[in-house]
């Protein structure tokens, strides 16, 4: 599982290193606005502002049942909304899953939804499938940049995906959809249900892919980690978002510390170092 | 029964098999891509077959006017979608793939020599016509259902079987017919004489078989598939669109059937209804295999043919009601040995 200080850009797009650590405004990916979504007469989000600058992770954290996971299926299409979706500066009023696949978009949802009866391979390729179908067949250069990176699904790629362990599980999850090529990565997630060892491996490698230009949108229970590895935070609460900002500042809020972070003072020297 | 009567029986049971594999690989494959219980896979046989009969005929199949007017409804269907999402670009390729084609086709079967021809162009020709009825067929009438339940699909299913067996009677008449072997060629096995057509039959089943082993394990498309019916939101997730999926398996389908049509209409006659007990017999293969397997539905396939051949050596009246009694014991035996799966939606 290590191995990762080799060099690779072929995985989103490269930009300088010097554009991301500054401060500054990077051009915007995605701009969500006004976005609702309503499960019959239960509105499920309401009203909904994000946005996500290139080469930013953005993290949405809040409690089980916030509307998080709706969220990211509005935005890509899996579930009806009414707003508005600016990715990659085009709108979509009516997005439509595969659409927005084919525009650089890409879920690795909450459940996974890997194709069990096949290979760890076979998965990865499918992963390529609407890059394949518009013409760029460059996926065998593509696996072997996600095989560099998670060279643990290299050792495995004979294995039926159904037969992983859950970290395994999600490596193939996020190689998958790395195999699009995304320029925009919604991870919904990603540490759920997994040993505190392999989520800690998980963050570095969502942390090694915003190094390599992928912007990332992340959606997470797990607090205290999201807020270490984003740049910007929302929180979403009862199906609206109830603050905003860089996430070192949050972290340090004292209504997300009561409320997200547990209260313990160790966790705030943890945050502050 | 003598050992040579046993072997004939068991010649034309493998040769029926083969066929009924067939189909029974059709209807899993429809079933695990769309959830579709595809009833009018027979129709396509029967399509299949009497096309192939007018061709030889000389006449232009009745047929093409069927696949003209399912081909400028998707046309004014699609070109809606896409006028309405604003997808100008898409019109020409719509208009060409749905009216260009048949347009084409019926160009050709005007200008061309039909009952002259040699006898693979005539195949061809027949296959041209029918097939793309598969894909069109999804388009426009389970594509706007996609997500309905497994029932809605199947009673869709069954008015699609009424509507293309009466269409079939307006079609081709009531008459039944044959066509000439593909080889009249007859071989000298031990004590047994084997015919041409058999050989073609098997031969051809077994390329079929190998060649959806081969899209399904090798190449992306089929991969795809099967992607779909493992994970139908995991493939959307991958931008494998389901109606992609669906037209795609429709094609395969409707290709499967027609060519076994084309196969088995030297050995037997086909009327504008035979598809339909035909299919229902790769239905119980299907079932065989759970609606999920194809090795097993491919030996359960075989297994019904054999069971029809000899049972109407003993009790000829009595074969189609022994070969359907089977699902019975199949059915308990499945639903002993398989855990229940409810459905998600």
């Amino acid at each position: 599982m290590n191995g990762m200080s080799v060099e690779m850009n072929v995985i989103g797009q490269t930009i300088d290193e010097a554009g991301k650590s500054a401060p500054g405004t990077p051009r915007t990916v995605l701009e969500v606005r006004d976005l609702c979504v309503a499960y019959g007469k239960v509105e499920a989000l309401s009203n909904a502002n994000l946005r996500v600058g290139e080469g930013q992770i953005v993290t949405v954290i809040g409690p089980n049942g916030a509307g998080k996971t709706t969220m990211l299926s509005a935005i890509m299409g899996l579930l009806e909304s009414r707003g508005q979706v600016i990715f990659d500066g085009e709108a979509e009023y009516v997005p439509r899953v595969e659409r927005m696949v084919a525009r650089g978009m890409n879920l690795v949802p909450e459940k996974r939804e890997l194709f069990a009866e096949m290979s760890v391979e076979d998965n990865l390729l499918l992963g390529a499938f609407q890059r394949y179908r518009s013409g760029k067949r460059d996926h065998a250069e593509t696996m072997k940049e996600v095989y560099h990176l998670f060279p643990r699904l290299e050792e495995r790629k004979a294995q039926l995906a159904g037969t992983l362990s859950g970290g395994e599980r999600q490596m193939l999850a996020v190689g998958r959809a790395l195999m699009a090529k995304p320029k925009l990565l919604m991870l919904d997630e990603p540490s759920l249900g997994l040993a505190p060892l392999i989520v800690r491996e998980i963050f570095r490698i969502i942390g090694e892919l915003r190094r390599r230009g992928v912007s990332i949108l992340l959606v997470e229970q797990n607090a205290r980690a999201a807020l270490q590895v984003a740049d910007y935070a929302y929180v979403l609460e009862t199906g609206e978002i109830s603050m905003e900002g860089p996430a070192k500042q949050l972290a340090d809020d004292p209504r997300v510390i009561e409320a997200y972070l547990g209260l313990g003072g160790k966790h705030q020297d943890r945050l502050a170092a | 029964m003598d050992i040579q009567i046993a072997l004939l029986l068991a010649q034309d049971g493998i040769t029926n098999g083969a066929i009924y594999a067939l189909l029974a690989l059709a209807l899993v494959l429809v079933f695990a891509v769309t959830r579709v219980i595809f009833i009018p896979q027979g129709e396509f046989v029967a399509y299949g077959a009497l096309t192939l009969v007018m061709i030889q005929a000389g006449t232009v199949p009745a047929t093409l006017w069927l696949l003209l007017g399912a081909g400028v409804l998707a046309a004014a269907v699609d070109a809606r979608g896409a006028l309405a999402s604003g997808q100008k670009g898409r019109l020409a390729g719509v208009l060409a793939w749905n009216v260009g084609y048949p347009a084409v086709l019926a160009a050709l079967l005007y200008g061309l020599p039909l009952a002259t021809l040699a006898l693979p162009l005539q195949v061809l020709l027949a296959l041209l016509v029918v097939v793309p009825m598969g894909p069109l067929m999804y388009r426009l009438i389970y594509q706007p259902i996609a997500a309905a339940p497994v029932l809605i699909l199947l009673i869709v299913s069954v008015a699609v079987h009424v509507g293309m067996v009466g269409l079939g009677l307006l079609f081709f008449g009531a008459e039944g017919s044959r066509t000439p072997a593909f080889s009249e060629a007859r071989f000298e096995l031990g004590p047994m004489l084997v015919n041409g057509q058999t050989i073609w039959v098997i031969a051809a089943s077994i390329v079929l078989i190998v060649a959806l082993y081969l899209f399904f394990g090798r190449t992306i498309y089929g991969k795809a598939l099967r992607a779909t019916a493992m994970n139908r939101n995991g493939a959307r997730l991958m931008g494998i669109s389901p109606a992609l999926a669906g037209r795609l398996t429709f094609l395969l389908a409707a290709l499967i059937g027609a060519l076994s049509g084309v196969l088995i209409a030297p050995i037997t006659t086909i009327y504008y209804d035979t598809g339909f007990l035909i299919g229902l017999k790769g239905f119980v293969a299907a079932i065989v295999g759970g609606l999920a397997s194809y090795p097993i539905a491919a030996a359960g396939a075989v297994l019904v043919g054999l069971l029809e051949a000899f049972s109407s050596f003993w009790a000829s009246a009595y074969k189609e009601v022994i070969v359907f009694t089977l699902i019975i014991p199949v059915l308990l035996w499945r639903s002993f040995t398989s855990h229940h799966v409810e459905e998600e939606e």
